[in-house]
């Protein structure tokens, strides 16, 4: 278990989470002794960086908002460039368990992704109505295209492997829902393998999530178009070789 | 015919519009790929300025029965392409800036690494 955590990256995009982040770093640094963590400051306008930092964090700072996408292709660069096989996406809400993190790693030697996952039977979070259904679709298709059974396709909290951490340090998309959906579609079709397992999740810190029907169906829209033409763009073919960052 | 000051105001117009493209070409203030959609609109508006039976030509081989038609339409299809073009090179532009962005706050890191090592080396050099 140690040893599959030492070559681990836990990468934390963060966008104005001084409120948080020091917390969730220190958690992280608490329940997995020895993991590096790498905060990836996305334009923050506030404390974020000085928090992270005095919590024992590297914190890459970007010079604007790139989204989720964008902090994480960072990530992906940063562990490339350091030798680090995995790497682990946790928010940085504290809305992921970091205990969750050593279950992910795990499956990692069998897979290249590993999403956790919120409604695979365990954790008390829970999302009703439209914005499920529409979940819930979206899963569906998902689970085809991955080749696996996919509950939970927009969850933040996963683990990428040597293979899939190459890939995305080249190819991870910065548009809204791609850092989601277009990444696994792109790993899916790399040639990498997906995986689920169920984590638990703590409820966010700010605010519950909508159930407003008109926003679902907008979700819904949005993602349905992100997939497909996350599914009709030219594929990127996975580099066994060594890649230099 | 058309009366003199359509005439002379389609001649002057069209003049304009090159004379604008050329001069912003020469300052470098645009790049001949960017400038290529403008220089070809101007000299189509110059050519029909000039001889407006060339429109009328025109517009009877494709069989638009009204010339101004043809006129509007050619305009439009230029603007759209135009358009077209400044999306995709936008969309460039992002990515580029996106993957300068990853790369100043890794680099970043890497100088904070490297000012940190030799603040320790310094430390290291006075006390011993």
């Amino acid at each position: 278990m140690t040893t599959s955590l030492a070559g681990t990256l836990i990468v934390m995009p963060a966008l104005n989470e001084e409120a948080s982040v020091a917390a969730v770093v220190r958690e992280v640094h608490e329940k997995l002794p020895g993991v590096a963590v790498l905060v990836v400051n996305d334009g923050s306008t506030d404390a974020t960086t000085t928090e992270a930092r005095a919590a024992g964090a590297i914190v890459a700072e970007l010079p604007f908002n790139l989204g989720v996408g964008g902090a994480m292709r960072a990530g992906f660069k940063y562990a490339l460039a350091h030798g680090y096989r995995n790497v682990v996406q946790v928010d940085s809400d504290g809305q992921h368990d970091p205990a969750g993190v050593v279950r992910l790693v795990e499956e990692l030697q069998s897979a290249d992704l590993v999403l956790g996952a919120r409604f695979a039977g365990e954790g008390d979070y829970e999302v009703r109505g439209p914005r499920r259904w529409a979940m819930v679709v979206l899963s569906g298709a998902l689970s085809g295209v991955a080749r696996t059974k996919l509950t939970d396709t927009t969850s933040g909290f996963r683990a990428t492997g040597p293979r899939a951490v190459r890939l995305f340090a080249e190819h991870y998309p910065a548009e809204y829902l791609g850092d989601t959906i277009e990444s696994l579609v792109i790993a899916a079709r790399a040639g990498c393998v997906i995986r689920q397992v169920p984590v638990a999740m703590r409820p966010r810190a700010g605010g519950t999530p909508s159930h407003n029907p008109f926003k679902a169906a907008r979700y819904l829209a949005r993602a349905g178009l992100a997939l497909v033409f996350a599914l009709i763009r030219p594929p990127v073919a996975l580099h066994e070789g060594v890649v230099t960052a | 015919m058309i009366p003199i000051g359509t005439y002379i105001l389609g001649i002057v117009a069209a003049l304009f519009t090159l004379g604008l493209v050329v001069e912003m070409l020469r300052r470098r203030q645009l790049r001949e790929r960017h400038a290529i959609w403008w220089l070809i609109a101007g000299l189509l508006a110059l050519v029909i300025g000039v001889f407006p039976q060339v429109l009328v030509w025109a517009a009877g081989v494709i069989g638009v029965e009204i010339p101004t038609n043809l006129v509007f339409f050619v305009s439009i299809l230029i603007l759209f392409l135009v358009s077209i073009q400044h999306s995709s090179e936008l969309t460039t532009l992002e990515n580029r800036s996106r993957t300068l962005a990853e790369e100043v706050a890794l680099q970043d890191l890497r100088i904070r690494a490297l000012e940190q090592r030799l603040a320790d080396t310094r430390r290291d050099d006075r006390s011993s």
